[in-house]
């Protein structure tokens, strides 16, 4: 047994059979929002996620994405995670994750096909997408099912929530508008207000993040010096 | 000739993969801590991409697009297998990185010690898969396939090189706790996207 160190009242707990909603299950859930969070604290993901916060409708789509791909794969590979040999669990995973990210891939073309045009390439990166493949490995080899799909909704959640932050901000600024209603007022251009050219551009993405970066471990102390 | 080449500066300079598209970021912000290892990762990008992106080209043509099974069968010529690229792609990838990481063991111990490590990382770098993508959407021929993944992987290597230089002497500078690591590293490559943008336009 190797749970020497676990406190005895989650020992309890384990007994009993957990319940689908107890304490240790929702800190899975929550984590990822904020203490580990995929992209400012594992440093995963970051590759596809940025190139596609031009716009927030763009971003909320690949994040609707990501929850799905990630909490089904992590689903999928969790209930495997006795019968799939280890020196082939990359290929495995692969091929998992690439068959839900042909299927989203597939629903967007058929039911949006402007925002899958727009999201281009970065649909099928979902496939390398390192939080995919981190928590898969991390988190779902060596965890129940319903954990491993808490993990996945979690993970994708945080790391979505990024996406909108920095598309909200990159929207707002760099076109005067939130998913595409106009919010600053013709009068504000009038006056001489002029649209952050900067924003649209790919660097200004890596700016927001370094920026939110630094705001979150200003705010959080025990995540200084993580990486 | 004049086409390629001028494909093959946009493909590093222009439209470098990391700061212009993000692609192969997390190796990038992982690995690039010092020159060595970033140097090591750089080469084996390179060596991947040219060997996987025209593998995925011949994929492609000969399997996947729309009436390219008609080399077996006229019969075949209707059908459309497009929606398989993902699977086919990265089993590919996956695939040859594995054959390439066997040979170089056997045959060439000195590579293997410098690369090895990073054999296995390089399945999961977005900007291998990004490249093979790239080639579809943009529908190249061959040598536009081979001059583009050689450029790209050029443009990544470069990247991390540059990276990996300029955080071994941020070691000895005065950041702020909460902006070190990370938050710099995100800051500095948009600073260094930044001074990229400045290639656009560029045309031979």
């Amino acid at each position: 047994m190797s749970t020497e160190d676990t406190p005895a009242a989650d020992l309890v707990k384990e007994k009993k059979r957990e319940a689908i909603f107890s304490k240790k299950n929702i800190q899975t859930l929550r984590d990822p929002l904020d203490d580990t969070n995929p992209i400012t604290v594992q440093v995963l993901g970051i590759c596809s996620a940025l190139a596609v916060t031009v716009q927030v409708m763009p971003a909320l789509i690949m994040s609707l994405g990501v929850i799905f791909v990630i909490a089904f794969s992590n689903l999928i590979i969790s209930l495997l995670r006795h019968t799939i040999p280890n020196r082939i669990r990359i290929i495995v995973q692969l091929i998992v994750v690439a068959l839900l990210v042909t299927l989203v891939d597939q629903f967007l073309k058929a039911f949006m096909f402007d925002v899958s045009k727009k999201l281009s390439v970065f649909v099928g990166l979902i496939i390398t997408n390192c939080i995919v493949m981190g928590r898969l490995e991390a988190f779902a080899l060596s965890q129940k099912p319903w954990p491993a799909f808490l993990d996945g909704i979690g993970n994708g959640v945080g790391y979505g929530l990024i996406l909108i932050v920095v598309a909200i901000f990159r929207e707002f600024f760099g076109a005067g508008a939130i998913l595409g209603y106009q919010i600053v007022p013709q009068a504000a251009y009038d006056m001489g207000y002029v649209n952050n050219g900067l924003m649209v551009l790919p660097p200004a993405a890596l700016f927001v993040i370094g920026i939110y970066i630094w705001w979150q471990r200003s705010r959080n102390k025990k995540l200084v010096n993580v990486s | 000739m004049q086409d390629l080449l001028n494909l093959f500066i946009k493909s590093i300079f222009v439209e470098n993969v990391v700061f212009a598209f993000f692609l192969g970021m997390c190796s990038y912000l992982a690995v690039s801590k010092k020159i060595n290892t970033a140097f090591g990762l750089g080469l084996a990008v390179i060596f991947v991409m040219v060997l996987t992106t025209p593998l995925n080209y011949f994929i492609l043509t000969y399997m996947l697009k729309d009436g390219a099974l008609a080399w077996i069968h006229p019969s075949l010529a209707t059908v459309d297998l497009t929606f398989l690229a993902f699977i086919l792609f990265i089993s590919t990838i996956a695939g040859a990185v594995q054959l390439v990481e066997m040979i170089v063991e056997k045959s060439l111990p000195a590579l293997y010690a410098a690369l090895g490590i990073f054999l296995p990382l390089i399945t999961v770098n977005c900007a291998i898969l990004g490249t093979s993508l790239f080639m579809q959407e943009r529908e190249y021929n061959f040598a536009e396939t081979a001059v583009f993944s050689f450029g790209a992987g050029i443009g990544f290597f470069l990247a991390i090189v540059l990276l990996a230089a300029i955080r071994e002497r941020l070691r000895y500078s005065n950041i702020p706790a909460p902006l070190q690591g990370l938050g710099i590293a995100m800051i500095i490559t948009a600073l260094m996207g930044m001074a990229f943008l400045s290639f656009s336009g560029i045309k031979l």
